[in-house]
């Protein structure tokens, strides 16, 4: 199949494949070399900034306020533990990816069924549909607020008046569902774009046997799509679920977190340390029990997720 | 009319119903940047009104679009090449020469991502000043290559690993060598997944909004911060605010919709077939 | 050995800035309308100065502010200009961040710069940045809406009175409400009045031993006042309301009263962009049971950070755009109600000025007669109307701020959310160290 022309032997690190079972050190070897970029950088990444940051959550440094420095202890971890802001703000980041990632996926699903169906423009229609995923958040969530939220000039409110229907004050009455539903907007697309992947490569003779049999459209649904789906589901909350509990663009853009702390998740609570306070000790503690946070999660969660990626 | 007829006709009408309620806000942002900023406003909103270019004029009047453009440009392909060159030869080795710590790397690789960037911006923000890396389009291109790293290396390792493992056994048979292998193999055979994997993450860094914000000033300043210095109110600034969203995500949307049908394609080849 | 513009179409993008031969400078500044003036006018600047090139950083207030003080802070010097407020020139000047400037030339003349702005400006005798434009806040209402109710306006109106006169002239059916206030949390928004409001009710920031008072009866009374009047005669959505959003409100008609920053009132006048230019009436901000502290000052300035790699450059720059002839050259070139407000008594004493912006003595005075080191009914340890010139306070008007907002919001009651955040702000004050 490939007959290289020159000898190979200097290329040859590897060993052949019968051999590997066994040569574990060998291969290993060969795996530090391949893998040695990506893990070294990656490393790099979380080790410089995440040595740097656990060093400043023991200190006591404020950017505004050189006279505040020294050693701080655990201070600025008694500090925040003690602060019923941030268990609030875990609370609004577990509703938050938890809700976003219930309408994403069952959204997502139903609408990759949908938009699987011969329809007139179904090209187009998918262009449109998918949209969203390409938008900028920031600008995304200025739309959402400025041109259909608002209680004023916003299109919604419009409609309300044209129904006879109250004004609804998104940001201030709903903060939280606001903006699980501009995060939704967002992420729904991107479900469904994997999704539709997925549900083409159903196999069509499988359906059409399940159909003879007398399956209706519901129970081919619930037996056949969707146990092959699973691994897509699988794959959607795990990409979803990264970006989602580090969400902070459109919380800033629209709510602020507010009102009181209503729409404060885990990432602007450590915003408003680190940039509101310039407190670096007290947003470091934050970084640093996010981190711990973020692991706990990969462990308890992607693990049950990545056994569905195994098969 | 025949039931399949009334079916697809129905079909239609709900699918394009859909379609037309999440492409809405889209549409009116970009419909919006051609009024004038007193028919932004209005109430009832005008849908039938008479175009101008205003809203553009001021913004292009106030910044220089090209400039930002071409910002994001290099640096989302920058980082996006980047993180493929170090990310193919990770993804190889996991997928075919699986250890016990495989799975482990690979999840770490993932909880990397989830620590909120806000979290680390004072350590890396010093750091960067002491390598001469802010404001500079390397210095972003670096962060978004980490940033989309986990992502891609996770990606491609899950195409890789569909790849037959005989193929690459007789290639190996006839003497090809790693670097064979993955050149002529494993390329070819995985290149709409690369693709793909590739696009997505073109898409990611060029939305990012955080690290350009803080990490640039004016020379390597891409579309993100273009927006922000629009996106507060003075005035009436809806007109101004959706020409300048349209511009900054116009080149991103069409790029989208050009490849969407590439990026299908090669997800159905790895993780999610 | 920098990293900088190793990619090639950097590296393409330098050289063609070197191809001008002249030196750059990076202005940050805020997207408000006077700035977007400025920017508008590079090249008159340019022309009279072929040695500088301008590179402007326009960004909204909050992220500006928090992009330069990590910058300032972490002496990162990539801006020569910074926009800044009065609030931080004290702090900024007194941890050496800011140049001083105390060679400004003779042409300046700095004693036309109006006294509690520039005592504000300076440490020590000397200035640490120069006003751009300057601000106090008054109260501007509907004469039509007014006239049409029968009410007549006093010369100093009470906040007694405004909640009667909104009562009269709230319209929700027609798109009337009426009153707007600021709404939208942060220490630069919501709490800018809202300080002036507690000022008035009595009420005070601190104590003179540093302890917090958020929680006192004055601040119950005058918040419980605030959200009361809101709920009844404000706009939907008050909680996203800052100062530029009440301002679009008030111009296209849908507020009755407005009190706010005496900044907006050029804007008002123009017909183009408003449609109450020629029904507007402005009044003295209300008061309560004190006059003292109850329309705030503000300025902002431009300075020069010592991080700065240009520093000659960026001082010919931030004197030209302070001087009495740009605000002329803005008089010529976009009218007289535009010029930057608030910061030269000539300005004032212009003819031009004083026919265009009938308002103008109305401003001067409200500016004068703002002193932020006398500001309280009892006394207090600080310094400032509606701030507290401590660095912590940031933090601390954020924290108020948004517990203010929860307020309004009716997701908390005023009582429990005073108390909330008199316990953080004491939880703040005891971490930097004010008191045990």
């Amino acid at each position: 199949m490939i007959r290289p022309h020159f000898p190979t032997r200097f290329l040859q690190w590897g060993t052949p494949m019968r051999e590997r079972t066994s040569g574990r050190t060998v291969g290993g070897f060969r795996n530090l070399f391949l893998q040695g970029p990506a893990v070294t950088l990656l490393l790099l990444w979380m080790l410089v900034p995440l040595g740097m940051t656990l060093w400043f959550s023991f200190q006591r440094y404020n950017l505004i306020n050189p006279m505040i420095s020294g050693f701080a202890g655990w201070d600025n971890y008694t500090y925040l533990l003690t602060d019923p802001a941030l268990w609030t703000a875990m609370g609004n980041t577990l509703l938050l990816v938890g809700w976003v990632l219930a309408i994403s996926v069952i959204g997502g699903t139903l609408l990759a069924v949908l938009f699987q169906q011969e329809f007139f423009g179904r090209g187009i229609a998918r262009l449109l549909v998918i949209a969203p995923f390409f938008v900028m958040p920031t600008v995304g969530a200025l739309v959402w607020k400025n041109m259909l939220m608002h209680p004023v000039n916003g299109v919604f409110a419009w409609l309300s008046n044209l129904l006879g229907l109250p004004v609804i004050d998104w940001f201030s009455s709903m903060p939280l569902t606001s903006i699980i539903i501009i995060v939704s907007w967002q992420w729904m697309p991107f479900a469904l774009l994997i999704l539709l992947t997925a549900i083409q490569s159903l196999d069509d003779d499988q359906v059409e046997a399940a159909r003879m049999d007398g399956a209706g459209p519901l129970a081919i649904f619930w037996f056949i799509t969707l146990p092959h789906l699973k691994r897509a589901i699988s794959v959607v909350i795990m990409i979803e679920m990264i970006f989602l509990l580090t969400i902070f663009a459109e919380i800033f853009v629209t709510t602020s977190g507010g009102p009181g702390l209503a729409s404060t998740n885990l990432a602007y609570f450590i915003y408003i340390r680190a940039l509101l306070d310039f407190d670096v000790g007290g947003a470091s503690a934050g970084g640093v029990i996010a981190i711990i946070l973020a692991n706990i999660v990969a462990i308890f969660l992607i693990r049950t997720v990545a056994k569905n990626l195994e098969t | 009319m025949n039931p399949t007829m009334t079916k697809k006709l129905l079909l239609t009408l709900l699918a394009w119903g859909i379609a037309l309620i999440v492409f809405f806000p889209i549409f009116w942002m970009i419909l919006t940047g051609f009024k004038t900023e007193g028919e932004a406003v209005a109430t009832p909103p005008s849908l039938f009104f008479e175009p101008t270019l205003a809203g553009y004029h001021t913004v292009m009047a106030r910044a220089d679009y090209l400039k930002f453009a071409l910002n994001s440009i290099v640096i989302s392909f920058g980082s996006t090449l980047l993180a493929l060159i170090v990310a193919i030869p990770a993804a190889y080795s996991m997928a075919f020469l699986p250890t016990k710590r495989t799975q482990g790397t690979l999840l770490w690789m993932l909880s990397t991502k989830m620590l909120p960037p806000v979290g680390v911006l004072m350590p890396v923000y010093l750091l960067f000043r002491d390598m001469g890396l802010l404001d500079s389009q390397l210095g972003l291109t670096i962060v978004y290559m980490l940033m989309n790293l986990p992502i891609v290396v996770w990606m491609l390792y899950t195409f890789f690993k569909d790849i037959p493992k005989d193929i690459l056994e007789a290639g190996r048979m006839d003497g090809a060598g790693t670097v064979q292998e993955v050149l002529y193999l494993l390329l070819p055979l995985t290149l709409p997944g690369i693709a793909s994997t590739g696009l997505l993450s073109v898409i990611l860094s060029w939305n990012e909004a955080f690290w350009s914000l803080n990490l640039t000033t004016s020379d390597a300043a891409p579309l993100t911060a273009f927006i922000a210095s629009f996106s507060s109110p003075e005035g009436l600034f809806w007109a101004k605010l959706s020409a300048a969203s349209t511009l900054a995500i116009a080149p991103i949307l069409i790029f989208g919709w050009m490849t969407q049908k590439q990026m299908v394609r090669g997800l159905t080849f790895g993780a999610v077939k | 050995m920098y990293l900088k513009h190793v990619l090639p179409l950097a590296g393409a993008a330098t050289l063609a800035s070197f191809a001008a031969h002249a030196e750059t400078i990076t202005v940050a500044t805020v997207n408000n309308n006077d700035m977007i003036i400025m920017q508008g006018l590079t090249d008159e600047f340019e022309k009279a100065h072929p040695d500088i090139d301008l590179e402007w950083v326009v960004l909204e207030e909050n992220v500006l502010r928090q992009r330069l003080t990590t910058d300032i802070a972490t002496d990162g010097g990539q801006f020569d200009v910074m926009t800044v407020g009065t609030y931080e020139v004290p702090i900024w000047a007194k941890q050496d961040w800011l140049v001083e400037l105390d060679d400004l030339p003779e042409s300046y003349n700095e004693d036309d710069l109006i006294k509690p702005i520039r005592d504000g400006l300076s440490q020590d005798g000397s200035l640490y940045a120069l006003p751009f434009y300057g601000e106090s806040s008054m109260m501007y209402y509907r004469t039509d809406l007014f006239e049409k109710a029968g009410i007549e306006m006093s010369d100093q109106p009470t906040w007694d009175q405004v909640q009667d006169w909104a009562s009269q002239i709230n319209d929700p059916d027609n798109d009337v409400y009426g009153i707007c206030l600021r709404g939208k949390p942060g220490w630069g928004e919501n709490m800018a009045f809202v300080s002036t409001l507690v000022n008035t009710f009595g009420g005070r920031w601190f104590d003179e031993d540093w302890h917090p008072e958020i929680n006192s009866p004055e601040w119950k009374e005058a918040v419980s006042f605030y959200v009361d009047l809101m709920n009844k005669y404000g706009p939907p959505g008050a909680t996203s309301n800052g100062f530029n959003e009440n301002q679009a409100l008030f111009s296209s008609g849908k507020c009755g009263m407005w009190v706010d920053a005496t900044s907006a009132a050029g804007k008002f006048y123009d017909a183009d962009e408003s449609q109450v230019a020629d029904k507007l009436g402005f009044a003295p901000a209300p008061i309560a049971k004190t006059p003292k502290g109850s329309n705030w000052l503000w300025s902002w300035t431009l300075a020069i950070p010592t991080s700065s790699d240009s520093k000659d450059a960026a001082k010919t720059f931030i004197t030209w755009a302070t001087s009495q002839e740009y605000i002329e050259l803005v008089g010529e070139k976009e009218g007289w109600t535009s010029v930057p407000p608030g910061t030269r008594e000539s300005t004032y004493e212009n003819p031009k000025y004083q026919e265009a912006a009938p308002f103008a003595d109305f401003v001067l005075n409200a500016i004068q007669t703002a002193d932020p080191t006398d500001s309280t009914l009892k006394p207090s340890p600080y310094i400032g109307v509606q701030t507290v010139n401590i660095p912590e306070f940031q933090s601390v008007g954020t924290q108020v701020g948004q517990m203010i907002g929860a307020a309004l919001s009716g997701e908390q009651s005023v009582d429990a959310a005073l108390d909330q955040a008199q316990r953080s702000v004491e939880r703040t004050m005891r971490q930097a160290g004010y008191y045990d």
